[in-house]
């Protein structure tokens, strides 16, 4: 028997094609033949998978065409979940509303900007003394007033008081820029309550560090400076101290050092946490082994015992940059400092004859 | 039977015993019970119309093939059991298509259901592997395997269909096509 023949065989036989008798043989030779009963189980069985193609096919073909009888959309519209008016709009509209967006953040920015707005956002740091100043203009103005008025000259105010510091044994004296912006005349009294006239050198606001020399006669030149200028950064934690005049009496501000920058990020300026007041502008602020490590600046208003002081390598740096032909005496800056294994109570008197009140008159 | 309105949805057991007996009405009244659950969770989790027709028709054939081959147990409603295979296959297709978001909106509880989709996986491969096998084995072949062992035509039909002038001839073209589409179907890698 052929291969094809014994496949017809298979397929009637599965079919049921069969007579009785052809079956009841096919059957014995099935018992008898091994190699036949594997071909009839394995004709079966890819003879089913044919058929489970063709099953499949069909029901696919049936549910198509159910599904061809529903209303997809209809139905798709009432399912689907409706999001709240909000979304929906912003859905609808979210590309017009995107550029109107953009467009309002864009206006404000230029508006901001032409205004001036974004460059002046100091305006709440205000200068130590500031106020002062424009106290004393404004008195300055009614003694004009009051001498128009044919009354006597009214003696003019003692000028605001600020700090500077000896930085040469021959007069020359570092204070901030704004003590003594716009002053007519200036003196500095010393420890022992000696008044000397003092001329201004050098100013320029930025930075904030004017150069006085003392004129006047009766003085005679110091002893070498005790303490010397640090050239490094100090580190934030260090204890610091700055001796000034905020009142009539030389007052000691001792604290530390709590920001390696200054107002806003400015990398010039140490943030230090002492108690520190308008006079005290000007002073110096020296480490515990005495070294000048910057001098007293300015005050940040809205921050209670918050101060800064700018750095001693800038402080040497504005001295270095004052042109030489406006000194008639070299500046010799000191190097050796004599502080260092001192208590502060001896440091602070070996200081205190190179810090001096400054004294400021105009009118 | 026939006299119930198309629109009220099937007992369970009236399903099952539909299935069993190729009921044509019985296959539409659940189709048309339970499509709008299926294309609810889909069109309100990233799918549209058609992906919710794919997805329910998988699962109705997943059901169909489960009680044809007797090992389906109803063990919870079967529209619980409906949908909780239609979610199962959307959120594989969701993942498939990079389209899962992790969070999926649900309306109905929902069983796990693992096994039966791996199950009809292996199907659904020999499914396209005969198609795919009788597209390539082109006509009349095809037409005469489809004839004789799906429509059940007799040899005879067919001989006169396709005017070979004896059933010898009719049988020895079956023969060899029966030959090349076994040959075709096991040739094709998985």
């Amino acid at each position: 028997m052929s291969e094809k023949e014994l496949l017809d065989q298979i397929d009637r036989y599965l079919n049921g094609e069969m007579t009785k008798e052809e079956r009841a043989r096919f059957e014995s030779l099935r018992i008898e033949d091994a190699a036949v009963n594997e071909k009839v189980v394995e004709h079966k069985h890819f003879v089913g998978l044919i058929k489970q193609y063709g099953e499949r096919l069909e029901l696919e073909r049936r549910l198509d065409a159910i599904h061809e009888e529903i209303d997809v959309h209809t139905l798709e519209d009432e399912l689907m979940m409706h999001p709240s008016g909000i979304v929906r709009l912003w859905r609808n509209h979210h590309s017009k509303i995107s550029v109107a967006a953009s467009i309002a953040i864009f206006a404000v920015l230029c508006t901001l900007f032409f205004t001036g707005y974004l460059a002046n956002r100091e305006i709440n740091y205000l200068e130590v003394g500031r106020i002062q100043r424009l106290e004393k203009s404004q008195k300055a103005l009614s003694n004009k007033v009051n001498q128009l008025d044919g009354n006597k000259s009214v003696r003019t105010n003692p000028g605001i008081k600020g700090t500077g510091f000896a930085i040469s044994s021959n007069g020359y004296i570092v204070t901030d820029y704004h003590v003594v912006n716009g002053a007519d005349s200036v003196y500095v009294q010393s420890y022992d309550g000696k008044s000397y006239k003092a001329r201004v050198i050098n100013l320029a606001a930025d930075p904030d560090v004017a150069i006085l020399q003392i004129t006047d006669p009766s003085f005679k030149a110091l002893p070498p400076i005790p303490y010397n200028f640090k050239k490094a950064e100090s580190d934030i934690g260090e204890n610091v101290f700055t001796v000034g005049y905020p009142i009539d009496a030389m007052v000691l501000g001792m604290g530390y050092l709590s920001a390696g920058s200054g107002y806003q990020g400015d990398s010039t300026s140490y943030q230090i946490s002492v108690p520190v007041n308008p006079g005290n502008s000007g002073g110096p602020l020296l480490d515990n082994k005495g070294n000048v490590i910057g001098i007293v600046d300015a005050k940040q208003t809205n921050m209670a015992g918050t101060a800064f002081a700018l750095k001693s390598s800038y402080l040497m740096k504005a001295i270095e940059n004052i042109p030489s032909d406006s000194l008639n005496k070299p500046i010799n800056l000191n190097n050796k400092n004599v502080l260092a294994t001192l208590n502060r109570v001896q440091q602070i008197k070996k200081l205190q004859n190179y810090i001096f009140m400054i004294r400021v008159y105009n009118q | 039977m026939s006299k119930e309105s198309v629109n009220t949805i099937p007992t369970d057991s009236e399903v099952i015993l539909g299935i069993l007996n190729n009921s044509e009405s019985v296959l539409k009244r659940l189709y048309i019970a339970y499509f709008p659950m299926v294309l609810q969770l889909i069109i309100n989790n990233n799918g549209d119309g058609d992906d919710a027709k794919d997805i329910y028709q998988e699962a109705i054939i997943i059901l169909y093939n489960k009680v044809k081959t007797g090992d389906f147990e109803l063990s919870s409603k079967l529209k619980t059991y409906i949908y909780s295979v239609c979610r199962r296959l959307w959120l594989k297709r969701l993942s498939q298509m990079n389209r899962y978001g992790g969070d999926i909106k649900d309306f109905e509880e929902y069983l796990s259901v693992d096994d039966e989709s791996e199950k009809n996986n292996e199907r659904d491969l020999q499914f396209n592997k005969m198609g795919e096998a009788l597209k390539l084995l082109g006509e009349p072949c095809k037409t005469i395997i489809e004839d004789f062992y799906i429509n059940n035509r007799s040899m005879k039909e067919i001989c006169e269909d396709f005017g070979y002038t004896n059933a010898d001839n009719a049988k020895t073209q079956k023969y060899k096509c029966l030959q090349r589409l076994k040959k075709l179907f096991f040739q094709q890698k998985d």
